[in-house]
């Protein structure tokens, strides 16, 4: 397995949106590649043919009947809103599309 | 008084409440004048409810005096970590980036509790986002660890331990993603159960990794567990994940403790390097105990165990990596940058910045890592492989075995700030109580003794089959009783007065 | 952003590229509630009056799948002719987005509930052409943004966002063709009536209304040219968010011209978003982004696994209402009509109407000819979908009846739906009330006859001379004096009685 760069972090920092400070850059990057050089052992799996688990119990199916439940008052569900404005959530100029 | 009563187990206390020998509010009154007295120095709870406790309290005499049939648990204080959402009272998760959110909503679990009685008395300090095995990774400071307030109260659920050990309450709750109950438990002396994935509900419970957390009762003794047990665990439809069966009879079991005859199976990987000499010791004589109340004692190999740490290092990241991205300073909680000169996305990246400590940027980042394209075969596809091998292992050795035992923690209690810069040590804290998490089983640690060369407190770890989590309070609660005629009293009285 | 895009001619463009396209809709399913916790989906709510915890993505909160968005989706997979999935997962979909509360979409990655079907749809001249399904998965709406500040509403400028969580969590079925090659200059066309007859499908099933202009069915239009007889597909632009069936088709077109004018001169595709723009029917580039987007997919771990029994898809596929398509047939040759014809119905939206106004009694070519003549008129005039006229399918079926009956003639009827439309009653109200009775009084028509051929003698004397054509002109002046009341058969009648021809 490659080691992880400085870069790497940056990176994964901004696809995790943190916006690290150059010196945590290198603390990371250091402690992440101890960190992913000891746990990269589980590719020795990889060729196995094991089914992966990714749920620890084997339910499947469940569901609940399209019925309409109580929903939060707008008051209680602005609540812990940093900003509100016409009883919308209020936040900074968004630079996206989608 | 106000001193014995906070020795009483749940049990005891539920019962002259019952009798009216004593008062909830007398009760939750002596708890509170406890925390009061001793948790500036051990620093368990990030808040204390007292109005709300009290009040809790004044309606389960009331409904006594009305003559109104009691529940098992009716007007026992408790300690509920700070994970599990209180409608009207904060939750943190040990974090800066939910300071001051007062949740709309209950947890299913903190409803539960209301139901049953119990006084909830406040919300206890945890490593942030329960990542972690000592505290310190709390936003608010550490927790002290009763024993000795220089060493850690295992994590994440320190707070619960260590009140339960300071007896600032009888009763708490935790959480178990990798070992964040037994771990606490073992490092403090006290008892904590991971139930079966799925056993209690997770609704309410802020996530770390879906898929391995599991809330779960933390006490003094087994007794107290199991009736603390049976009040959280049960089916809630507002968890998917959550198992629609009746709960197993654990208060029964707790009751009616033995190993008579039982098949007990010792793992051969859990010893070896790392593991910390007196605690391989009481982990023998324990077994050696175990033979002598009657039970069969069964050598077991489960090679995957070796992979189990690495797996879940990604498994656990990865999922949370997800889980946290929700905090994002725009809806609830801290909002950092907001100064008009940046956009949604660079106050987003700069509220989580200064909103999370290193450990949970740490694992985010790790978890980022292992599912990004390109390394999500090698990384959490291979993992979630690993956990199949491990499900796998336990099925065998539960074909030879009715339980399987092993230390909780290869160490005991370490020094605050010890591991608190190397990762990877803290991460071996939970080599024993992770193959769980990623199995489902359920799991207990009970005190089994003090280490000899520090005199701090050893856990033992017991571990049932999928929703056969009554055979650990039949183990739990025979081992507990031999070992308290053993030493003559339950260990936590060693315990130096703080 | 003004920036002028070159273009070669459809025509050039057809000349030298094969488009091949790849179309993705997005469904709202009109369940009661949302796909993973029990909040209202009802439209049209004040903001933020319909979240909870799970969809606001609160700390603490969970998932809870929704058993009818998932029979919605077999069904629409059924109908498509897809297969079921015997076991499938949701998956995390992450990437931050302020409208998304949890910051991922709940949706599906690797394991759709259906997959590898087709529909077949029917171009304006009849011919059928067949579009390849890839799969139909279950996810999530977003919420919706505000932004405020900027001169039009959009982002561009905007000071700040203000976010309701209303749609938050409504359930989506995505639905993703396989590439659409073969259409050749016909592409655009293909693109139109693949999302009509997909329209018409899931409102057949009864799963969504899927208006789309209330945002209820979503196109986005991938496509891409490859030099005429290569194979290997050339990159492909996505046009996100097409909101009509005409832009539908609009957008498809300039994308062909577009790619053409930039590969023609030696030019390369960018991989990209782009936007379409209803008032210039252009696209222009989103916002190039500097990284790749990583989903990093992975299995939901709060919601188990759903393995759809086989007993029961095999239900909900006998339960299958008839198919568009197939419906559309029968009833062409029930009614006797063209292709054509028949387009011109569905174009109107006329035809559920129809069929419920000869349901309601009415004959077939009467219902045919009210809907796509007078009322199409009213709801052009008005700005309305058929749908939304005052009138209803019976009292169009009524108006036939009293025409048939020979109570109203066809410019009586006219006013009596008039008067409908104008919500003065129903037909008999509004006949009652207006006074509009075919004259059937022999002496009043007697003496308007009279009247009429005294006041034009010129055309009584062409008339007695044989030309009954001329009649017409007569008849006319009866109408104009009975005011239209008379029945015109009669009328002419009584004339060539009168002047002594046999009609
Ligand atoms: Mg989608
Ligand atoms: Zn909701």
């Amino acid at each position: 397995m490659p080691g992880i760069t400085r870069e790497e972090v940056a990176h994964l920092a901004r696809l995790a949106r943190l916006e690290l400070k150059p010196e945590e850059l290198d603390h990371f990057a250091g402690q992440l590649d101890d960190i992913i050089g000891a746990v990269a052992r589980v590719s020795e799996v990889a060729d196995q043919d094991v089914p992966p688990t990714s749920h620890p119990l084997p339910l499947t199916n469940v569901m609940r009947a399209d019925e309409v439940r109580p929903s939060l008052t707008p008051e209680q569900a602005l609540s812990g809103a940093p900003a509100q404005e016409q009883q919308r959530f209020k936040v900074p100029q968004i630079l996206g599309e989608e | 008084m106000s001193d014995q009563i906070i020795k009483l187990t749940a049990a005891e206390t539920a019962a002259k409440i019952a009798s009216g020998e004593l008062t909830a509010v007398e009760v939750t009154e002596a708890h509170l004048a406890r925390i009061e007295a001793v948790d500036e120095k051990v620093h368990a709870f990030l808040h204390v409810d007292r109005e709300g406790a009290l009040a809790q309290a004044r309606a389960v005499d009331a409904k006594r005096e009305r003559g109104e049939k009691l529940g098992p648990l009716a007007g026992v204080p408790l300690a509920l970590k700070d994970i599990f959402t209180t409608e009207g009272i904060p939750t943190t998760v040990g974090s800066k980036i939910l300071e001051g959110w007062i949740p709309p909503y209950d947890a299913t679990l903190t409803k539960r509790l209301k139901a049953a009685d119990v006084v909830i008395l406040g919300k206890t300090n945890m490593d942030e986002f329960a990542m972690g095995s000592s505290t310190e990774n709390s936003a608010y400071g550490p927790t002290g660890n009763p024993w000795d307030l220089t060493r850690i109260p295992g994590g994440s659920g320190g707070g619960s331990s260590a009140a339960l050990a300071a007896h600032m309450a009888p009763l708490a709750i935790g959480t178990d993603t990798g070992g964040s109950i037994r771990q606490p438990a073992a490092v403090t002396g006290t008892v904590g159960v991971k139930p079966t994935y799925g056993a209690v509900s997770r609704y309410g419970m802020v996530a770390f990794s879906s898929s391995l957390d599991q809330g779960g009762p933390c006490a003094r003794t087994v007794l107290d567990a199991a009736l603390l047990h049976e009040v959280i665990a049960g089916h809630d439809p507002m968890d998917s994940t959550s198992v629609d069966e009746p709960v197993p009879p654990v208060v029964e079991a707790a009751r009616n403790g033995s190993v008579q005859g039982m098949r007990v199976g010792v793992v051969k990987q859990f010893r070896g390097e790392g593991y910390q000499a007196g605690v391989v010791q009481r982990f023998d004589e324990s077994v050696e105990l175990l033979r002598e109340l009657g039970a069969e004692i069964v050598e077991l190999d489960c090679p995957s165990f070796d992979l189990a740490l690495s797996a879940y290092y990604l498994i656990a990241p990865s999922e949370c990596s997800s889980n946290l991205a929700r905090f994002d300073g725009l809806r609830y909680g801290a909002r950092v940058g907001d100064d008009g000169t940046h956009s949604a996305e660079e106050v987003t990246s700069l509220t989580r910045e200064a909103g999370f400590g290193d450990e949970v940027k740490r694992r985010i980042m790790l978890g980022t890592y292992a599912l990004s394209s390109g390394y999500y075969d090698a990384y959490y596809g291979s993992a979630q492989k690993v956990r199949t091998l491990i499900k796998r292992d336990f099925d065998r050795a539960f074909e030879q075995v009715d339980v399987i035992v092993s230390p909780t923690t290869p160490t005991t209690a370490f020094p605050i700030g010890e591991r608190a810069d190397d990762p990877m040590a803290m991460y071996l804290a939970d080599l024993c109580t992770i193959p769980t998490n990623l199995a489902g089983n359920a799991a207990m640690s009970l005190p089994c003794g003090l280490a000899p060369e520090d005199n701090l407190p050893v856990g033992l770890q017991i571990i049932a089959p999928v929703m056969k989590d009554d055979r650990l309070y039949t183990v739990g609660a025979a081992v507990e009783a031999a070992f308290v005629e053993k030493w003559g009293h339950p260990l936590l009285e060693e315990a130096p007065s703080l | 952003m003004t920036t002028t895009t070159d273009l070669v001619s459809y025509e050039d463009a057809l000349a030298s590229y094969d488009p091949v396209m790849g179309l993705e809709v997005h469904v709202e399913l009109g369940t009661k509630t949302k796909m993973f916790c029990g909040c209202s989906t009802a439209l049209g709510q004040d903001a933020n009056t319909q979240t909870c915890p799970v969809c606001l993505g609160l700390p603490g909160a969970l998932p809870v799948v929704n058993a009818t968005g998932v029979e919605s989706a077999v069904k629409i997979g059924l109908a498509l002719n897809c297969e079921i999935a015997e076991w499938c997962r949701f998956a995390r979909k992450n990437y931050f987005y302020p409208d998304m509360p949890k910051n991922f979409q709940t949706s599906q990655y690797d394991e759709p509930i259906a997959f590898d079907g087709y529909l077949d749809v029917q171009l304006e001249d009849g011919e059928v052409f067949r579009v390849e399904i890839e799969r139909a998965h279950m996810e999530e709406d977003t919420g919706k943004s505000t932004h405020v500040g900027g001169a039009t509403g959009r982002i561009h400028g905007a000071s700040h966002s203000l976010l309701d969580y209303n749609r938050a969590g409504i359930p989506l079925i995505e639905i993703v063709t396989k590439p659409i090659v073969g259409a050749g200059e016909r592409a655009p066309e293909v693109a139109r009536a693949y999302v009509r007859e997909l329209r018409e499908l899931i409102r057949a099933l009864g799963v969504s209304e899927a208006r789309m202009e209330m945002g209820q069915m979503r196109c986005d239009v991938n496509l891409s040219l490859m030099p005429k007889g290569a194979e290997k597909f050339g990159t492909r632009s996505e046009t996100k968010n097409v909101n009509s069936l005409r832009s539908v088709e609009r957008a498809a077109r300039f994308e062909i011209q577009r790619h053409a004018a930039v590969l023609s001169s030696g030019g390369t595709i960018v991989q990209e978003t782009r936007h379409f723009h209803e008032d210039t029917g252009s696209t222009t580039s989103g916002r190039v982004k500097e990284e790749a987007e990583d989903y990093r997919y992975f299995p939901e771990p709060d919601l188990v696994p759903v393995a759809p029994a086989r007993e029961w898809v095999e239900e909900l596929r006998a339960g299958l209402p008839e198919l568009p398509l197939v419906r559309r047939n029968r009833l062409r040759e029930e009614w006797g009509i063209s292709a054509t014809d028949m387009q011109a119905i569905l174009n109107a939206g006329a035809l559920d109407l129809i069929v419920a106004t000869i349901d309601a009694g009415a004959d077939a070519a009467s219902a045919r000819k009210w809907w796509m003549g007078e009322l199409a008129r009213a709801a052009n005039e008005s700005q309305k979908a058929l749908d939304e006229l005052a009138i209803t399918p019976a009292q169009v079926a009524r108006v036939t009846e009293l025409v048939a009956k020979g109570d109203l003639n066809d410019k009586l009827a006219r006013q009596v739906i008039e008067g409908v439309l104008a919500g003065e009653g129903t037909p008999d109200e509004v006949v009652e009330k207006r006074g509009l009775k075919v004259v059937s009084d022999e002496g009043a028509l007697t003496a308007a006859v009279d009247e009429a051929i005294a006041g034009n003698p010129a055309v009584a004397d062409k008339i007695r001379g044989g030309k009954v054509a001329a009649a017409g002109a007569l008849v006319g002046a009866v109408m104009k004096a009975t005011r239209g009341q008379a029945d015109a058969a009669r009328v002419k009648e009584l004339i060539l009685q009168k002047l002594g021809v046999e009609g």
